[in-house]
């Protein structure tokens, strides 16, 4: 008591607060409940303010700072908030971005914060000094070095904004430690407008109009749902749109989710690994709709021989996108809620049930040649469709699934029944290998309601494993399934596919995860045998605190079906 | 097929600017010929003027790029016919080589001046189109160019719209 009074009356005599503790009472004006950081010397200032705001910030300190930024964009992913992290000067800013360049790509709000040395020691290769501006700029949407106090307020203010804004994405500070320890009359006003940047592009109306007519004319139209279907909040809006004109749907790597895989307008996953059906039938339809997606390059193959007899109707908030890759026969340049929207009150009630068939047929086709197969192998291998299979069917609806890079991340997008929204956080744009476990963390952090289960390969695991130490620490209950091949399974495939067999680096001699499990504290067990694993997925599941769950799978394994690099949509191979 | 385009970027004069927008034309492996900063009509906004050669796609593309940029205003793509340019170039001749009536006569037929003239030197400015200076550059080569500097390109355009409409259409506030 004595002391909270003894505060207040610091507080009324001295007024100026320092940068550092204006930070934080910054972060908590946007909201902010947790951090995810590692300390360093330039950024102590920072944490000595901290310390006074435990009970309203909860931190987390990860073992490596890559961990850190995986698990704000985890955190930033299921949330629809800003993920914030903190790092220091010089490695610890550098070990942040890799992180960064994933939240890029893949449109994740951070807030990156980062210490910097003393504004004199700028430029003098001064300990811990490096150029994280210059370094993060062409991977951040928006970053700014502060050198003084008064600056800090509406440096925060800002970052919020622009990252949580339009299509979202990473901001960074840079604050130099005279900053942190500088004073300022503090005062806080929220950024609701920058005058250069325009987030929401109006929604033109005679482009709406001229999309429902294609929409009405069209005999095979086809939808393309990506991740701004998620971002934008419109999974309503796209059922909505879909179920009166009767539309297949297909959704991209990121766009997992935004529809249930068990709806019946639900005809697969696109790209290099996704089904059979929604890439075949790219080159077939007559009318493509991509509603927030940005025509990756594992999506469409050869973009010579992609979609040529379409026309194209391109929803898109990104200006920049439009055109880029596809050109659009009329392009919406909008949030895809607010679209969708105006396209469903607009468009004629339709069904194209002959249409429909087509996929069903291609889809009878995959599933004898390759699903089949696949999730009820005969063989004396496990494989990871059976185990993905049989983790689908166990865990709830809301239950979120983070999978890392490769093989097993095709094999769950593939296999996974994904129920509700935002329940696919995965590394798709720049392919982070040692994602999925520090962004699980972040998830659990972020919906602490949802069981969080990780798949992640053997590979990926080792690149970020520390993180167990988070998890150990944190107390995140967090489900983590190694799908272990001891290989690098996707290089292994193309070396077999397009290498000639000429496996170059890519098996692995693996530890004894159970027994790394064991030395952070984490309940584990390993599984090698069919009759086992659904029990030991069961247990999994049911265990309150976190679990490691190792499952050896089929050595040489390969994903099927398969666009190989260079060729069209419709040359999809089915082995 | 490659062309010459002018960019024009208006952006808020803040630190780093020039880096950002570089940044975009590196990535895409398109080389900035020439370069040109100052301040726009407006105020606190500054203009960047870049030449390119490229094709009209890449140059379109790359614009919105620029213009995602979280502080650009706006980008604007012209060709050659669509702008009126200007370069700057200045020669330093040595005195011996080059004489006061030498130097008056170029001066006059390239419809330059002399800016400086020392007892060592001689320093020429000639105002023009790229094709204009480099005229100048080698008919003085003959008598010895001790410097050669041009600038990069000063630009405005021919279209009657200026930049506070186009500002005002996209409801940016001016100050």
């Amino acid at each position: 008591m004595l002391e909270k009074e003894l505060s207040k009356e610091k507080a009324k005599s001295s007024k100026q607060i320092t940068g550092a503790e204006a930070l934080i009472l910054s972060l908590l004006e946007e909201g902010v409940d947790t951090v995810f950081g590692y300390p360093g010397g330039a950024i102590m200032p920072i944490y000595d303010a901290l310390y006074d705001y435990q009970d309203k910030i909860n931190h987390i300190l990860v073992r490596h700072e890559q961990g850190a930024v995986h698990a704000a964009q985890g955190y930033a992913r299921v949330s629809d908030k800003a993920g914030v992290c903190f790092a220091t000067s010089g490695p610890g800013a550098t070990n942040l971005v890799t992180g960064i360049a994933d939240a890029q790509i893949d449109s994740t709000p951070l807030v990156c914060i980062t210490g910097q040395v003393a504004s004199h020691l700028l430029g003098t290769d001064a300990f811990q000094e490096t150029d994280v501006i210059g370094i993060s700029m062409p991977i951040t949407k928006w970053n700014l070095q502060v050198t003084k106090p008064e600056d800090i307020p509406a440096a925060v203010a800002r970052a919020f904004y622009i990252a949580r804004s339009g299509r979202p994405g990473p901001v960074l500070l840079d604050i130099t430690k005279d900053a942190q320890f500088g004073k300022l009359h503090y005062k806080y006003e929220k950024c609701e407008k920058i005058r250069s940047y325009r987030p929401y592009p109006k929604l033109n109306m005679g482009d709406v109009d001229k999309a429902v007519e294609l929409i009405n004319k069209a005999k095979k139209p086809f939808i393309l749902a990506g991740h701004g279907v998620l971002i934008s909040g419109a999974e309503n809006e796209l059922r909505q749109f879909a179920e009166k004109t009767g539309i297949p749907v297909a959704v991209t790597l990121l766009g997992l989710s935004a529809i249930p895989t068990d709806h019946q307008l639900y005809v697969g996953f696109l790209g290099m690994h996704g089904n059979y059906g929604p890439n075949i039938k790219t080159n077939e339809c007559d009318l493509l709709i991509a509603v927030g997606m940005r025509f990756d390059d594992r999506v469409t193959g050869d973009i010579s021989k992609y979609a040529k007899q379409a026309k194209v109707i391109h929803i898109e908030i990104d200006p920049s996108e439009i055109n880029k890759i596809v050109k659009a026969d009329v392009a919406v340049n909008s949030d895809a809620k607010e679209a969708l929207k105006a396209l469903s009150e607009r468009v004629s009630k339709a069904s194209h049930e002959k249409w429909m068939q087509e996929f069903r047929d291609c889809k009878k086709l995959e599933y004898e040649k390759v699903e089949q197969h696949d999730l009820y192998p005969g063989g004396k291998g496990l494989k990871m469709a059976e185990v993905v299979r049989l983790i689908s069917e166990k865990a709830s609806a809301d239950a979120i699934i983070v999978t890392d890079v490769g093989q097993h991340q095709m094999v769950t997008s593939r296999y996974y029944n994904y129920r509700k929204p935002n329940t696919n956080i995965t590394s798709g744009g720049l392919g982070t290998m040692g994602f999925a476990l520090p962004a699980a963390i972040g998830a659990k952090v972020g919906k602490p309601g949802s069981d969080v289960i990780a798949i992640i390969g053997d590979g990926g695991f080792q690149m970020t494993l520390q993180e167990l130490g988070t998890i150990n620490q944190s107390k995140m209950p967090v489900k983590i399934v190694i799908l272990n091949n001891n290989f690098l399974g996707m290089v292994r495939q193309w070396q077999q596919l397009f290498y000639e067999k000429r496996y170059s680096s890519v098996e692995m001699i693996n530890p004894d995860f159970v027994m790394i499990a064991k030395g952070f504290n984490i309940e584990s067990a390993k599984v090698t045998e069919r009759s086992d694993i659904e029990a030991a997925i069961g247990k999994m599941l049911d265990h309150k605190g976190s679990y490691l769950l190792e499952v050896v799978v089929e050595k040489e394994e390969n994903v099927f079906p398969m666009v190989p690099t260079g060729a069209s949509v419709a040359e999809i191979r089915l082995e | 097929m490659t062309k010459q385009f002018t960019v024009s970027v208006f952006t808020e004069n803040k630190i780093g600017l020039m880096n950002r927008i570089a940044i975009i034309f590196t990535r895409r492996r398109m080389n900035i010929e020439r370069i040109t900063v100052s301040e726009s009509e407006v105020k606190g906004v500054a203009r960047i003027t870049i030449v390119v050669n490229t094709t009209r796609d890449a140059v379109d593309k790359l614009a919105r790029q620029v213009e995602k940029l979280t502080e650009v205003l706006k980008a604007f793509v012209h060709e050659d016919h669509e702008v009126i340019y200007q370069e700057m170039a200045l020669y330093k001749m040595s005195a011996k080589t080059l004489s006061h009536a030498a130097a008056a006569k170029f001066v006059k037929e390239n419809n330059a001046r002399i800016l400086v003239e020392e007892p060592e030197y001689i320093v020429i400015e000639k105002t023009g189109t790229k094709e204009e200076t480099e005229k100048l550059f080698l008919e003085l080569e003959k008598y010895g160019v001790l410097e050669f500097a041009r600038s990069g390109r000063v630009v405005v355009t021919k279209p009657m719209k200026e930049l506070k409409t186009y500002l005002k259409e996209l409801e940016i506030e001016l100050v």
